[in-house]
């Protein structure tokens, strides 16, 4: 397969005249902008890669009078910090997206999830905030926006675990269904995003859908914004045209040296250079919510493995067991083995957990460790071993 | 051991006695006194008209509302990978040494909190640490001295 090759691109951080864009969307019908929006082919930037059209068309089609446009800022995943990138230089373009996004599913009120980690950003983020809700009165167009604060859970950047935090409960995922489209914040219809899905679906409303779709591939369209950190020599926030193979982006951000790419945090896939050339960076190869790690041939990645496992069993919320018991097992079970009070065989059995948690898990979380367990240890087992 | 005063009810005159109320009124109780006390909850509990069970259990839950006493100036340094491979411990060593405390212990004057902490997003700028909401990034050994001795006051 042909693969796009590397190109970077400048949408999101590009300066427009967002004044010129609500005022844009507000003329079309909620139809027209949510058919935009699905004919743009967008899905979802946090990493889970829902289609943002199908979300916003589910909950416009919902009859509830009451209905919330939700903002996740609670970027959490290890590796990603593109989202406070973005509310730090554009937060206008995101408040113009929920604005938009409120227009097209018929939901006046919108709500900004903020994680703990980044109140430092509140009092400017409040500046611009009040400079949007006046030029929103100026326009004529019912539709605010509130702030609520995380306080160091990465759980809550789950969908439903952050309406029950802004309900002013503990993080803990509900089931599903039912879905936030029909009963999300408060129990109402709720299109939640993230905030580069925001401002991206803005941006289509500006320059129309046509123009998005040349950018990257038909599974993957569009670019994304990638957090860029470890072994490199040009860590940082890069906008790149998705479709691109790892080998591709080691070429351009590798520092010669790079062993492993760990795409999509410590919830994605350990890509080993030997699969560099053949695996392309988005959802026809290796999703990702933008965080980007390389390690370079002086890293232990049993060391890399330690610190996820470590990570998601202070992590998991604990309501569910295949998830509470099943972190806490594999981050016991590598140890052991590392030790040798276990046979090497024993990763089999920590392979068996990772996938019973991945069909057993209520949420994400662990639903998603696996992900990282198995492209490690199956992937660097020697290194796990000795 | 601290005194609220009239602190919660103002607070719940700010945000509200609902349910959703209870995360704002604990968050900017920790914000102004660093850790939530027993009192405090029961306090919050009361306003709300909800048992401190629920109010206790909320806070337990969340990392940053801590119900054990805090210094007035929390550190946490990130342990997650990055950091972690771009030389925390050393980071921590050196703040250990400064301040004579082990990680999770304060500080006899109570003036500071040692804590590690999980992803806080500065990871192209590591190591990095967070102090109350301010994050510091790209820290050396002696970096992390100027930034902690600001605090010193």
């Amino acid at each position: 397969m042909k693969n796009k090759g590397l190109t970077k691109v400048d949408l999101i951080f590009e300066t427009v005249d967002v004044r010129k864009v609500i005022k844009k969307a507000f003329e079309m019908t909620s139809d027209e902008i949510i058919q935009q929006v699905l004919e743009s082919g967008l899905k979802g930037r946090g990493g889970a890669g829902f289609p943002t059209g199908l979300k916003w068309k589910y909950t416009a089609a919902e009859k509830d009078p009451e209905k919330y446009i939700v903002c996740n800022a609670d970027e959490g995943e290890p590796g990603t910090f593109k989202d406070r990138e973005i509310l730090d230089k554009v937060a206008p373009k995101v408040y113009a997206g929920m604005a938009i996004a409120g227009k097209a599913m018929g939901a006046k009120k919108g709500f900004i999830y903020l994680r703990g980690e980044y109140r430092f950003l509140l009092p400017q983020l409040y500046v611009e905030l009040h400079k949007f809700h006046k030029m929103i009165a100026e326009i004529g167009y019912d539709f605010s926006i509130e702030y609520r604060m995380g306080s160091g859970a990465y759980i809550c950047g789950e969908e439903s675990a952050l309406f029950e935090s802004i309900e002013g409960r503990r993080g803990e995922p509900r089931n599903k269904p039912p879905y936030p489209t029909t009963s999300g914040l408060f129990s109402k219809p709720t299109s939640i995003n993230n905030v580069e899905t925001l401002v991206t679906a803005m941006m289509i409303i500006e320059k129309g859908p046509l123009e998005y779709v040349k950018l990257g591939t038909k599974d993957s369209r569009g670019s994304k914004v990638f957090s860029i950190s470890g072994d490199t020599p040009l860590p940082g926030i890069f906008e790149l045209e998705l479709g691109m193979t790892v080998q591709q982006f080691v070429n351009e951000f590798g520092d010669g040296d790079a062993k492993a790419v760990q795409v999509g945090g410590a919830s994605g896939f350990c890509v080993p250079r030997k699969k560099f050339a053949d695996t392309i960076i988005g959802f026809e190869g290796v999703p990702t919510g933008g965080s980007m790690k390389l390690f370079n041939s002086s890293r232990s990645m049993y060391n890399v493995l330690h610190n996820y496992l470590d990570f998601f069993a202070e992590e998991s919320c604990g309501q569910c067991t295949p998830c509470r018991v099943g972190c806490q097992q594999l981050l016991k079970g590598i140890e052991k083995v590392k030790k040798g009070e276990a046979k090497s065989t024993y990763l089999n059995e920590l392979i068996k957990l990772a996938d019973t948690m991945k069909v057993a898990s209520k949420c994400g979380l662990g639903q998603s460790v696996g992900n990282a367990f198995k492209s490690i240890v199956e992937n660097f087992r020697e290194e796990v071993i000795y | 051991m601290y005194q609220t005063g009239n602190l919660v009810k103002d607070l719940a005159e700010k945000h509200g006695r609902k349910r959703e109320s209870l995360m704002p009124i604990l968050q900017d109780i920790v914000k102004k006194h660093n850790y939530l006390t027993d009192d405090v909850m029961v306090a919050v509990a009361t306003e709300l008209d909800i048992s401190a069970a629920e109010v206790y259990g909320t806070a337990s839950f969340y990392t940053f509302l801590d119900t054990e006493e805090r210094g007035r100036n929390v550190i946490r340094v990130c342990k997650t990978i990055t950091c972690s491979m771009k030389g925390k411990n050393d980071i921590i060593s050196t703040i250990e040494d400064m301040l004579k405390i082990r990680v999770g212990e304060t500080t006899p004057d109570k003036m500071f909190t040692l804590l590690e902490t999980n992803c806080i997003g500065w990871c192209h700028k590591a190591p990095a640490i967070l102090i109350n909401d301010m994050p510091y990034t790209d820290l050396t050994q002696e970096t992390v001295i100027d930034v902690i001795k600001g605090y010193m006051r």
